[in-house]
């Protein structure tokens, strides 16, 4: 269990922004690394709690102090609100412990910059703020995703990218720098960060997806249009999805995504084959999960989570229609940017066995606007789909990763759940261990109701703990989605007006032409 | 020239594909159309001074087949042989858009009742269109008729015009459809045994030029008509496109809760109207350029059909001059091969001048009509690409000014 929960620093580290300045620079000074609470083990529950004090941060453990003491009191099987930021107000006035840190037991420990600790969404502040922050997080760095360039023959060929960061950060050395990623570095990374980051409620962009098909034609080797097309579009959804990765002010500070940015040498990745022994766990597991997601009845009681799952789930429907309108709309453009390109070579044709001079002239000039016009429709269609249709795609896979990590903390209510009712088992143990006087099992019982005790907490915690990442999540995701699509939109129009501006000028260049004839 | 009694659109079809000047001693219109389950039935009024008929404005009531008719009528009359014959009128076909909306009536339940009601208000509007451009195509058939110095005075045009009952021709059964059909491969076949086997040499400069240039013209001219028609078609798929991304738009926008809300509302009205000028661009290119190569389509194979008569004649003219002499040499039948030999001479001069008239005239209608339409075309273009560009601007302006 112990190895699984890695508590990401940062995450833990948000709830400390409203505190006063002193507490930050506390945990500056203390942490240097994250640490790994082992409640599982059997500990008197003080033991427990003076573990998780230990554990990142202060705040959280704060609000785990207060629960626990009311927890200690109250029924086990007490329905807790979910609702915790309400609390913290209260809360954070306290002086928080000083921490020290017992070994630092953990897999990552990232350098932590005072820039990203203040980074994360707080809804308690002001939008201006939190605009300026963002903006910031934004323009710290810039990726790009290009020269896709094919190495190696046959099927073990394989297109690799250059990946050119340009930053101004202190936590990388230098501040350009480029390395050669191939596709599957990219779902390596993936699915280290998302093995890390989405089940403790970040929500992780997704990577492009494989394409057999594309990637077989490319292999094959032919040159044609079709393959172009597929590794830039490939090109461009891996820019999108580095950009979006590091956007993410939490997953920006994770080593691995800094090996892969920086580091000339990468471990290669393993097991992101689609039809690997690993790919089929894959499934299998997620058909499992499917299953385990049926299963669980969860009573939410905590309305804003409700409504926001409903929210994705239309906005999910809705983005759908959407993007398959758009596909249609821009398979239509093309179709119609080759029926223009036939029309031009047809109408120069006519022009050329025209034997009326002027006339001749203007089916010939007609041609030249309509090949122009076709190229104009190219563009567009380029447009439509770079601009808009991906936007959606992407989204709609984004939308996947929303959905993901309320499943994640629906899994964690679970478990929270399920601890509550052996400890309240183990309670009715150590009843009837009364009654029937038996002074060895009672101790017994009651070293198991405080392990219980323990774990319902930690259940506890982590239910809120992740509850309260996913809020912060999805108010981050929420604005950047605002801002990717208006951003994305004026572009379009943008483009749209261009295309138009220049049909204009095509149109009144030829319009003398068609007077001239006589 | 005159609106058709349910034109809504601005511009008038009939006038569009072919320009005629006629005088004003024969006007005919078609005043009025009707739709009854398959057939159409077209109100032709004619105005005239002209002493043959009895009154000077009268109407009757035809139908397609009563064109096809006096076509027939004018093609298989000798007089008018060194004479282009206007094409005869397209058949009225509304099967295509009858059966997109039977199929939009059975369609999916994908689509939301407002995207419904759009899709059929646009298949109204395009069985509309073709219905109007029928009716101008039987219209501008008429027209040239009347326009023609020596094809208005036929008396079955007085009395397809002038008659009041119906003219109770029938549709052509299946034995004369394919007598038609035989009749031009045998047609094509001998036009190709004149030039290729006997090697009959042309006479004329003129003519020789006119042959290869409408050979090839005609191919071509049919070529691009072709891939106009697939240009439009293209067109209005994706006019249509925007419907349902309209739709997905504004129902994105009633249920977004942040500011993406006006946006996405925005956004919906501006693809909306969008569709709207692009469905215009798309009837205009359609009106303005692909009815016009396909109008001069057909009236290059009329002028294809008139250069073969005269080589026909040119040919029965040779075998003519072969068969006097034989007959010279053999001194047998001199006098009726003589004769004969004479009536071909005579022929074939007579059509050679005629359809010199004829396709200088088919040349200057020609220039005329494209210059006409050109001009119409480019200026629709740009009068389409400035509103959609002035559309684009201020939604753009809008989304700008949003906080």
């Amino acid at each position: 269990m112990a190895a699984e929960r890695e508590p990401p620093p940062l995450g833990d580290g948000k709830p400390t922004d409203f505190e006063e300045l002193e507490d930050g620079e506390d945990l500056f000074t203390s942490t240097v690394s994250t640490l790994e609470s082992s409640p599982s083990s059997p500990e008197p529950a003080g033991l427990a709690e003076g573990i998780s004090i230990n554990s990142s941060c202060p705040k959280p453990a704060e609000v785990v102090l207060d629960d626990d003491r009311e927890d200690l009191f109250a029924e086990a099987t007490e329905e807790v609100s979910l609702d915790s930021p309400e609390r913290e107000p209260i809360l954070s006035s306290e002086p928080s412990p000083a921490v020290t840190p017992v070994t630092p037991t953990t897999l990552i420990a990232p350098r932590i910059e005072s820039k990203s600790m203040s980074a994360p969404v707080i809804f308690d502040r002001s939008r201006e703020e939190i605009e300026e922050e963002a903006n910031g997080d934004v323009f710290d760095i810039e990726i790009g995703v290009s020269d896709p360039e094919k190495v190696g023959d046959g099927m073990n060929a394989y297109m690799a990218y250059r990946v050119t960061t340009k930053t101004s950060l202190s936590m990388f050395t230098k501040s350009e720098f480029s390395v050669k990623r191939r596709f599957s570095d990219f779902l390596g990374l993936h699915s280290k960060l998302a093995s890390k980051y989405l089940h403790v409620g970040y929500i992780v962009p997704p990577a492009p997806e494989k394409s057999i098909v594309g990637m077989t034609k490319v292999k094959v080797g032919k040159e044609d249009s079709s393959s172009t097309e597929f590794v830039e579009k490939r090109r461009a959804a891996l820019e999108r999805y580095l950009q979006r990765t590091v956007k993410h002010p939490t997953l920006l500070q994770d080593p691995d995504l800094r090996q892969f940015l920086e580091s000339s040498e990468l471990p290669r990745a393993v097991n992101t084959q689609a039809l690997s022994g690993a790919g089929i766990l894959r499934m299998v597991n997620k058909a499992a999960d499917a299953v385990n997601k049926m299963t669980i009845k969860m009573n939410e009681s905590d309305a804003w989570f409700e409504e926001k799952q409903q929210q994705f789930e239309n906005l999910d429907q809705q983005l759908r229609k959407l993007h398959a309108s758009v596909e249609a709309l821009v398979c239509h453009r093309k179709e119609l940017s080759a029926n223009t390109a036939a029309f031009a070579k047809s109408a120069a044709m006519l022009g050329n066995s025209e034997d009326h001079t002027a006339l001749s002239r203007a089916l010939s000039q007609l041609a030249e606007v309509e090949e122009k016009i076709d190229q104009l429709h190219q563009e567009q269609a380029f447009a439509d789909f770079y601009m808009f249709s991906e936007l959606l795609s992407d989204y709609i896979r984004l939308i996947a990763a929303v959905k993901g990590v309320f499943d994640h903390r629906m899994k964690c209510w679970q478990k929270w759940e399920d601890a509550q009712i052996t400890l309240l088992k183990k309670r009715e143990t150590e009843a009837k261990m009364m009654v029937a006087n038996k002074p060895d099992k009672i101790q017994q019982a009651k070293n198991e109701i405080r392990e219980w005790e323990a774990k319902v907490q930690q259940g506890e915690r982590d239910f809120e703990q992740i509850s309260k990442t996913i809020r912060k999540e999805v108010g981050r995701f929420e604005k950047e989605r605002v801002k990717d699509f208006k951003t994305v939109i004026i572009k379009y129009l943008e483009s749209l007006v261009q295309t138009q501006q220049q049909l204009i000028k095509y149109w009144e260049a030829f319009l003398p032409e068609a007077k001239a004839i006589a | 020239m005159e609106e058709h009694q349910d034109a809504g659109k601005e511009g008038k079809p009939s006038s569009t594909s072919v320009d005629l000047q006629g005088d004003s001693s024969l006007q005919v219109e078609i005043s009025d159309a009707v739709s009854e389950r398959d057939k159409v039935k077209f109100t032709v009024q004619t105005k005239s001074c002209l002493p043959h008929f009895a009154q000077t404005e009268f109407s009757v009531v035809r139908q397609h087949e009563e064109f096809i008719w006096l076509h027939d009528a004018y093609v298989e009359n000798e007089e008018y042989a060194g004479l282009i014959i206007p094409p005869a009128p397209p058949r009225p076909d509304f099967e295509a858009s009858r059966e997109k909306l039977q199929k939009l009536g059975e369609g999916d339940n994908s689509i939301t009742r407002e995207e419904f009601a759009k899709m059929k208000q646009e298949l109204e509007a395009e069985y509309l269109a073709i219905f109007k451009k029928t009716v101008a195509m039987h219209e501008v058939f008429l027209q040239r008729l009347a326009a023609h110095p020596t094809l208005r005075r036929d008396h079955n045009f007085f009395v397809f015009l002038e008659y009041g009952q119906d003219l109770s021709v029938r549709g052509k059964n299946r034995k004369e459809l394919l007598g038609g059909f035989l009749r031009n491969i045998v047609k094509s076949a001998d036009e190709a045994l004149i030039t290729g086997m006997s090697g009959l040499k042309e006479v004329d400069d003129f003519f020789e030029h006119e042959r290869t240039f409408l050979l090839e013209y005609h191919t071509r001219i049919r070529d691009a008509c072709l891939r106009a028609d697939r240009v439009m078609h293209s067109h209005k798929c994706l006019a249509d496109d925007y419907i349902p991304m309209s739709a997905a738009l504004s129902s994105l926008g009633t249920q977004e809760v942040n500011q993406l809300k006006t946006s996405f509302l925005k956004l919906a009205e501006l693809f909306e109207r969008l569709r709207k000028l692009e469905g215009r661009m798309a009837s205009d290119e359609d009106l303005k350029l692909s009815d016009m190569l396909r109008y001069h389509m057909r009236d290059s194979q009329a002028a294809k059909d008139l250069l073969y008569r005269r080589l026909r004649a040119l040919a029965d003219y040779e075998n003519a001059n072969k068969a006097l002499d034989k007959a010279r040499t053999r001194n047998r039948e001199v006098r009726t091969a003589e004769s004969h030999q004479q009536l071909c001479c005579q022929r074939f001069e007579y059509l050679s001048n005629s359809a010199k008239q004829e396709l200088m005239d088919f040349k200057a209608r020609r220039v005329s009509s494209f210059r006409k339409n050109l001009i119409e075309l480019a200026e629709l273009e740009l009068k389409h690409a400035k509103a959609s560009t002035l559309l684009l601007r201020n939604t753009l302006v809008a989304l700008k000014g949003e906080p």
